[in-house]
């Protein structure tokens, strides 16, 4: 496979798809398929049929925003239609070359003008399972460029040029960590891609990886390029069947298009990469955790340094990166550092997915620049808060982030910002508060998860979870002290500076924020017996002993 | 000496130590008579970083160091008993010690406990934190030793040690967070497992966990001091 | 100077507490010179004074009248010191946590009885689902761990507290001493 044999390839498809009058596109990612999406395609397949127009029906990975499910957009209209069913598709296909159905079409115009898609371009636009959708969509061209017109050296420049930061959390230089690999000695290097997606209510690295996976194989493709590695490997959640499906039939296609395996376009080039599948442990998505998974060991976090970067899996110099690392590396070997660089804020550059959840309108995925104001994320794209109720806090970054209240939503997004009001950036989970949130509720919420993935391994973040979520318990019931509050602030500070990974150092911040921002309803719940959220089921006050 | 041994010069509490390249903060602080407390680090077994109790201060740097894995570098000031660092530890050992069920009075390690003993030289009197009361089992199948999950503190020395030395790996970790146990083969009992009853884990146990069946109201000191002088028998082969 | 007000309470423990204590021998007189005992198993006293200086507590909170008698106590007295493990840390009598109240009366007084089973319910104070600890209950100002501290910790620690001299409990005793 060259360049002029992938041109060959987009053309047909786009020759192919020009047949057609019309594309309907199905939104098949999980919130869809579980209201009925599948039946909605076979029903405008079948319509589609007996219409007499001239009609693609296309299957296609998440379109954002999932609270509207099942989506179509037919194109090209860009029309955009939600909570369609099958009974809905004779109606549809009537509609085509008339007015669009009224009743169902969304007006989400505010919803996705002031988006920004660079890791979701394809989202909804190809078949994830049809490799040459892919193609036809610029796909491996990154790939083959790279390989035929760059040296390595020059695609870690043009990472580092780009200012991409780690996207699982971290926010580690992209470009920094690949020159790092690049340089170690030894001839055995390892790419690994970090899928083990699992803070509550994040799901952005899932719909990447089913609804447009050959993303991010390219982009691993070329890491290994970059840095010397010939071997990467997947590590995917076990319960992202979907996703392991679509990645496995991914890989295989790209092998058969000769863009994995020996001598990529004609170079000495060779690169596959296999899947390896988590046992459901959060830890694992700490990187040594991962590598120790990876390696048949049981997945507990190892001291660093050393930095799987020098010493990774089977004490090789590893390459890991977060699903939407990977899946900025192509657009940014396409369209140079520059372009990157120039979106987002000062420090922080790209844009970043989000899962919208919670108290909010919008629900489901969506990317916006860096340095878009949290206000904006939520009460534009996401539509404010649903049923007459009142904003109090976001959420950021799972069960390692921290609550940020409506008095700093005109912060901008971004690693520094966020950490500095006492979050994380996190891997992109977004949860959205209201009125009917107990602020204390939520931090004890956060770390009894902390507290059930603690891998064991060392004791602040074992014990001190447990200890924690005693605490907090104690606190929400009613039968807390003002020195249980004393004692749960000490406890967070040991937890948080003493643990061995980041799991343990992160898992304080809900406690810590919300202690930060609604210290009252801590105070509420031990001085007034009272949960103003009416969550807490206080228990009456304990019979007074004489 | 080789060389290509490089020579680092450092300062650990106020005073200059040199160290060879690739040494452990741990490792000079103790040549130099520094003591930083240790739990889950052992002479002889491989270090895991665990318990937490070695961290350690370094100038400049916010972050807290395990002496036990970290190496030295050239002109690092490390501080070991700072008053935060103190903090730490006792919380610590707060949290081990309300974690199961410690009962030092009745304990077949009493007086020869690593844990008890520092409890004591950090200047713990008492545990703030609400005692967790587990339930736990005692297996005693084994015809010469006891396993008390109750005094385990998951210190992994008996995973370690049979691991490593022994060659056996009889012993693991089973379970997650405040669930871990250690367990023998795949949670078979200790009596019907792989062990080649050595009792190497018995002797490198810091608590009354594993103990010997027939020091039972007794003294029961612990001599894990035999493992150093082990690999170095071994390395001379 | 008046001498101190000094207090001895046996809540949930062996007595092995007071019986190290008296182990302080000849040096009880000494002692004597510095403080009175105005309540105490020891002594015939019915009723906690309203004033206490000092007062040692030994044994854990096991019951609902440990729970009264150790409030009580802490409102009428100045340093309340807890004394052996079982009033630091719980210790035997706690030791019952992990299966409940109910369990333990149940083979002590119905499986293990050969006559007359029955659990116990009046004059006897009900039990407390958890044994802790009495400073779960109440501030407690200084603790002596040991099971029981030894005569010679009593004896340094109490005269520095009869004294006002400065205390390192840590190197005096620990849990289990």
């Amino acid at each position: 496979m060259n360049l002029d044999e992938l041109e060959l390839i987009a053309r047909s498809v786009r020759q192919e798809n020009a047949a057609y009058d019309y594309e309907l596109n199905v939104c098949m990612d999980l919130a869809c398929a579980s209201q009925g999406a599948e039946m909605l395609r076979e029903a405008l397949i079948a319509t589609g049929d007996t219409s007499g127009k001239k009609v693609l029906v296309r299957r296609t990975g998440c379109m954002g925003p999932c609270s509207s499910g099942p989506m179509v957009r037919v194109d090209p209209d860009d029309t955009l239609y939600g909570h369609v069913h099958a009974d809905h598709a004779e109606k549809i296909l009537s509609s085509l070359g008339n007015e669009p159905v009224a009743v169902l079409q969304c007006d989400l115009n505010e919803h996705f003008d002031k988006q920004v898609r660079v890791v979701l371009e394809n989202a909804g636009h190809i078949d994830p399972e049809k490799i040459d959708d892919y193609i036809a969509r610029d796909g491996y061209k990154a790939l083959l460029t790279a390989l035929t017109e760059m040296t390595p050296n020059g695609v870690v420049h043009r990472i580092t040029e780009s200012g991409l930061r780690g996207r699982g959390g971290g926010g580690y230089p992209t470009g920094l960590k690949w020159g790092t690999v690049a340089k170690a000695g030894g001839d055995v290097k390892y790419i690994v891609c970090n899928g083990d997606e699992g803070d509550p209510g994040a799901f952005m690295d899932r719909s990447v990886m089913e609804g447009d996976p050959h993303r991010i194989i390219e982009g691993m493709a070329i890491a290994g390029y970059a840095v010397g590695a010939s071997k990467g490997f997947m590590y995917v959640r076990a319960e992202y069947p979907v996703a392991v499906a679509r990645l496995t039939t991914a890989l295989r296609e790209a092998r058969r298009r000769g863009l994995l395996g020996s001598n990529l376009c004609g170079t000495t080039f060779n690169f596959d990469v296999e899947i390896r599948l988590g046992a459901g442990a959060f830890v694992c998505g700490e990187e040594t955790a991962l590598i120790a998974s990876i390696e048949g060991k049981r997945g507990t976090p190892k001291p660093r340094p050393p930095y799987p970067a020098v010493s990774g899996l089977w004490g090789k110099p590893t390459l890991i990166n977060n699903v939407e690392t990977f899946a900025n590396i192509a657009p940014i070997v396409r369209n140079g550092g520059k372009w990157f660089a120039n979106m987002g804020s000062e420090r922080s550059k790209g844009t970043k997915v989000f899962a919208l959840t919670g108290k909010i309108a919008n629900t489901g995925l969506v990317e916006v620049p860096m340095g878009i104001k949290l206000r904006e994320i939520i009460e534009v794209i996401g539509g404010g808060v649903p049923n007459g109720h009142t904003f109090k806090a976001v959420q950021t970054g799972g069960p390692s982030g921290g609550c940020i209240p409506a008095e700093m939503l005109d912060l901008g997004v971004s690693y520094d910002a966020l950490l500095k009001v006492g979050s994380i950036m996190g891997s992109g989970g977004m949860i959205v508060m209201d009125d009917t949130s107990c602020m204390v509720n939520v931090a004890r919420f956060f770390v009894e998860f902390c507290m059930t993935e603690s891998c064991g391994k060392c004791i602040p973040c074992r014990a001190g979870t447990a200890q924690m979520y005693k605490l907090l318990t104690r606190i929400c019931d009613g039968s807390g002290t003002m020195d249980d509050l004393s004692l749960l602030e000490e406890l967070c500070v040991t937890v948080k500076e003493t643990s061995l990974c980041g799991l343990g150092m992160t898992a304080p911040n809900p406690v810590l924020s919300t202690l930060k921002y609604f210290r009252n309803e801590y105070v509420d719940h031990i001085v007034h017996k009272r949960c103003t959220a009416g969550v807490c089921n206080i228990k009456a006050p304990a019979e007074v002993l004489a | 000496m080789s060389e290509n041994v490089e020579v680092k010069t450092l300062v650990i509490d106020g005073q200059e130590a040199s160290a060879r390249r690739g040494q452990t903060i741990l490792e000079v602080a103790r040549e130099n008579n520094i003591n930083i407390p240790t739990l889950c680090h052992l002479e002889g077994l491989s270090d895991v970083g665990a318990c937490r109790l070695c961290l350690v201060e370094i100038a400049g740097s916010n972050k807290l160091l395990p002496a036990c894995v970290a190496t030295v570098s050239e002109g690092m000031e490390v501080s070991t008993n700072t008053e935060r660092l103190a903090k730490h530890r006792r919380t610590i050992l707060e949290l081990l010690f309300a974690e199961r069920n410690h009962i030092c009075s009745v304990c077949v390690a009493n007086g020869h406990c690593e844990l008890q003993s520092l409890g004591q030289s950090q200047g713990l009197t008492h545990v703030r934190l609400p005692y967790r009361n587990p339930e736990l089992t005692v297996d005693a199948s084994h015809e010469r030793f006891t396993l008390d999950h109750n005094r385990c503190i998951l210190c992994t020395r008996c995973v370690r040690v049979c691991a490593e030395i022994e060659g056996a790996h009889v012993w693991d970790v089973m379970g997650r967070g405040i669930n871990s146990m250690v367990i023998t083969d795949l949670n078979d009992d200790w009596g019907n497992s792989s062990c080649t009853r050595c009792g190497k884990c018995v002797q490198v146990c810091p608590t009354g966990a594993l103990f010997d069946k027939s020091q039972i109201g007794s003294e029961h000191p612990k001599h894990p001091d035999f493992l150093p002088y082990l690999n170095l028998m071994r390395e001379a082969q | 100077m008046s001498k101190l007000k000094l207090a001895t309470v046996w809540l949930d423990g062996c007595s092995g507490c007071h019986m190290s204590f008296l182990d302080m021998d000849e040096r009880l007189l000494a002692l004597a010179e510095l403080v009175d005992v105005v309540y105490s198993p020891l002594v015939d006293t019915k009723r906690f004074p309203d004033e206490v200086d000092i007062a040692l507590v030994e044994g854990a909170v096991a019951s609902v009248d440990d729970e009264k008698k150790i409030k009580k106590i802490r409102a009428h007295t100045k340093t309340l010191v807890a004394i052996g493990d079982c009033a630091v840390a719980g210790n035997v009598p706690s030791m019952r946590n992990p299966i409940g109240p109910e369990a333990i009366l149940n083979r002590a007084y119905i499986e293990n009885a050969s006559a007359q089973q029955q659990i116990p319910c009046v004059v006897v104070p009900r039990l407390l689902q958890v044994v802790r600890p009495i400073h779960e209950f109440v501030k407690v100002d200084v603790f002596l761990p040991g099971c029981p501290p030894s005569a010679d910790t009593f004896h340094t620690a109490l005269t520095a507290l009869a004294t006002g001299v400065p205390l390192d409990i840590s190197a005096l005793t620990r849990f289990g001493a």
